[in-house]
């Protein structure tokens, strides 16, 4: 009987040699996340029930990324939650303001989530880490609560859709055109309570960046987690930041699967996510004069150093357009500095976009790129629903950092090859 | 264990009814549960919060829930006087979330296409049926999975979990 990469990694935390779709398990969690909005309930659920000790202080990790730097005092007191508690259980993966990044940005830069993990976080896009191998799926915080005491969780074990990307991608073709297109495809709840599982050349081709975009969106399809299997890529990637050992696998060639999805990607043109919806995906040359208002690039989708470069490599040595407010935030300080070194800030500075410090601020509407009423926003986020990123009657296009970028420069929503 | 029949008046939402819109994120600096029922709802009804009364139901389509795993949505629900949601679909950090905090859930399509906003709707979970009252029309959800069960009659994931560990 063949297994899934999903369901042998689940198989593993559940110590059975064997597990199928369908079957409820309890299984044992690798890591286990919270950030500054969901883990201060986490933690006074955990109080409440007197739970005494954390299961594994080395396990457990909290990101104060959301407010942070604090928005307002409300978002302060829920920081003191958070930071008075790591304090007193010696949570060992605590992030201090300096030190922060965006989680899903953060966690696997540090080597703390390795291929064959079980993680799950009190954040939805805590899928992202598929990416690398694991199995890592998003909860709330009652689950991350129980978590935090037993060390275990209970599953049900999803059934796997492949997708089989094929072809050579067109110039300005990245990880996010590719799910952007996948979930315009199947829909927002194409793969509910599904693994998605993401093959073929496109995605051995395709760099550590674009995979962490990819599995980073399968929750916007509904997923209960996106997976890659690791690879040399993987490998490297993993090798010099690991912090313990770890287990690779790999999909049996006779696993059974819900579907298989083949995409010819060879003709495949960068997307755009129309708002409300990250399933409105459309080609860039399908949209015609959408005058934008601010573009915003960054976050746990696109914050990343080969993002940051992408978008640099249209801004170089041009102006943002004097109506458009461009929003650059590095994912991590690793990321920022990088960025400084290779003198992408520069390129941003010069071309008159402000940088913003490692935060979730502007993705959810949280703080630092509030949208007003009737305004449009080019961001390279992962949500476009009503109301996201500020007022109810603002509106979100999804899109990859070059089609961002070279929006910020025309002020309308604009294919890259346009300005380069 | 707390009752498992509701009777209330409904209020109807359509398709992808997502997480950002039940408790938008500028409200999350709090977990404070009468804090997010004042806000919830708002980017979709902004008149939800003002009439929604004690025991009434959220019916909606495919899909509710999506988005975000923050818990505040369904403690927003909750905490608003809702006594459960029926829809076609559930996202399933939603599901889980719901189950985890007390808030009953129901998939029932049946339910779903037909019951409309401001109908009265009786919903009894023990025998499995939803019942609307000015017509008797009667809907037959699908049974909750054991484990879903198990959590309710315990009263709640960490009840549960406390009544293992001890």
């Amino acid at each position: 009987m063949g297994m899934t990469i999903s369901q042998k990694i689940l198989a593993d935390k559940a110590g059975k040699k064997e597990v199928q779709p369908g079957e409820i398990i309890s299984a044992k969690v690798d890591v286990a996340l919270g950030n500054d909005i969901t883990a201060p309930i986490a933690i006074k659920l955990f109080e409440k029930y007197e739970g005494k000790k954390l299961f594994d202080n080395e396990k457990v990790v909290f990101v104060p990324d959301h407010f942070t730097p604090n928005k307002d005092i409300k978002s302060a007191e829920q920081c003191r939650i958070l930071r008075e508690f790591a304090k007193k259980h010696n949570v060992k993966y605590y992030f201090e303001i300096g030190r922060v990044g965006i989680e899903h940005a953060l966690l696997p830069d540090k080597g703390i989530v390795l291929p064959g993990d079980l993680v799950i976080g009190a954040d939805s896009h805590t899928c992202t880490y598929g990416a690398l191998g694991a199995f890592s799926t998003g909860i709330g915080s009652t689950d991350l609560a129980a978590t935090m005491m037993t060390g275990e969780i209970w599953l049900k074990v999803p059934e796997s859709i492949k997708f089989v990307y094929n072809g050579k991608l067109q110039p300005f073709v990245s990880g996010k055109d590719l799910i952007l297109y996948t979930i315009g495809l199947i829909g927002v709840d194409g793969a509910n309570y599904k693994s998605m599982e993401f093959t073929g050349d496109v995605i051995d081709n395709l760099p550590i960046d674009g995979r962490l975009t990819m599995c980073n969106m399968a929750v916007e399809a509904g997923a209960k987690n996106g997976i890659i299997a690791p690879d040399e890529t993987t490998l490297k990637f993993v090798d010099k930041r690991k912090r313990r050992e770890y287990s690779a696998y790999q999909s049996d060639p006779e696993a059974e699967y819900s579907d298989v999805i083949e995409i010819d990607c060879s003709n495949l043109e960068p997307q755009v996510s129309l708002p409300p919806s990250p399933g409105n995906a459309k080609s860039v040359r399908e949209l015609s004069d959408i005058f934008v208002d601010q573009v915003v690039i960054g976050s746990c989708t696109n914050g990343r150093l080969r993002d940051l470069e992408e978008a640099a490599a249209i801004l170089k040595g041009k102006k943002v357009n004097p109506n458009v407010r461009l929003i650059i935030f590095p994912a991590t300080q690793e990321i920022y500095s990088e960025a400084l070194k290779r003198g992408l800030i520069e390129i941003f500075i010069d071309a008159e976009a402000v940088i913003g410090p490692p935060t979730c601020g502007p993705c959810l509407g949280g703080h630092m790129g509030i949208l007003a009423k009737g305004e449009k926003c080019v961001a390279t986020t992962n949500r476009n629903f009503v109301g996201r990123m500020g007022h109810p009657e603002s509106e979100v296009y999804l899109a990859g950092p070059s089609v961002a970028a070279a929006s910020a420069i025309t002020g309308k929503i604009t294919h890259p090859e346009e300005v380069v | 264990m707390k009752s498992l029949k509701f009777k209330g008046k409904v209020f109807k939402y359509g398709d992808d009814v997502n997480t950002d819109v039940i408790i938008p994120a500028r409200y999350l600096n709090t977990s404070d549960p009468k804090e997010l029922a004042a806000h919830c709802m708002e980017d979709i009804d902004d008149t939800f919060a003002s009439n929604v009364k004690e025991g009434d139901i959220i019916v909606a389509g495919e899909n509710f829930g999506c988005g975000s795993s923050r818990e505040h949505a369904p403690i927003s629900i909750k905490a608003s006087g809702i006594s459960c949601v029926i829809a076609k679909s559930f996202a399933r950090i939603f599901y889980r979330n719901s189950f985890n905090i007390g808030l009953p859930i129901i998939e029932c399509p049946e339910a779903a296409d037909n019951i409309e906003f401001g109908d009265l709707i009786e919903v009894d979970l023990e025998e499995g049926i939803i019942r609307r009252v000015s017509d008797n029309k009667l809907f037959k959800p699908k049974p909750f999975p054991d484990f879903v069960k198990e959590i309710i009659v315990k009263g709640g994931l960490m009840e549960y979990v406390s009544s293992k560990q001890s």
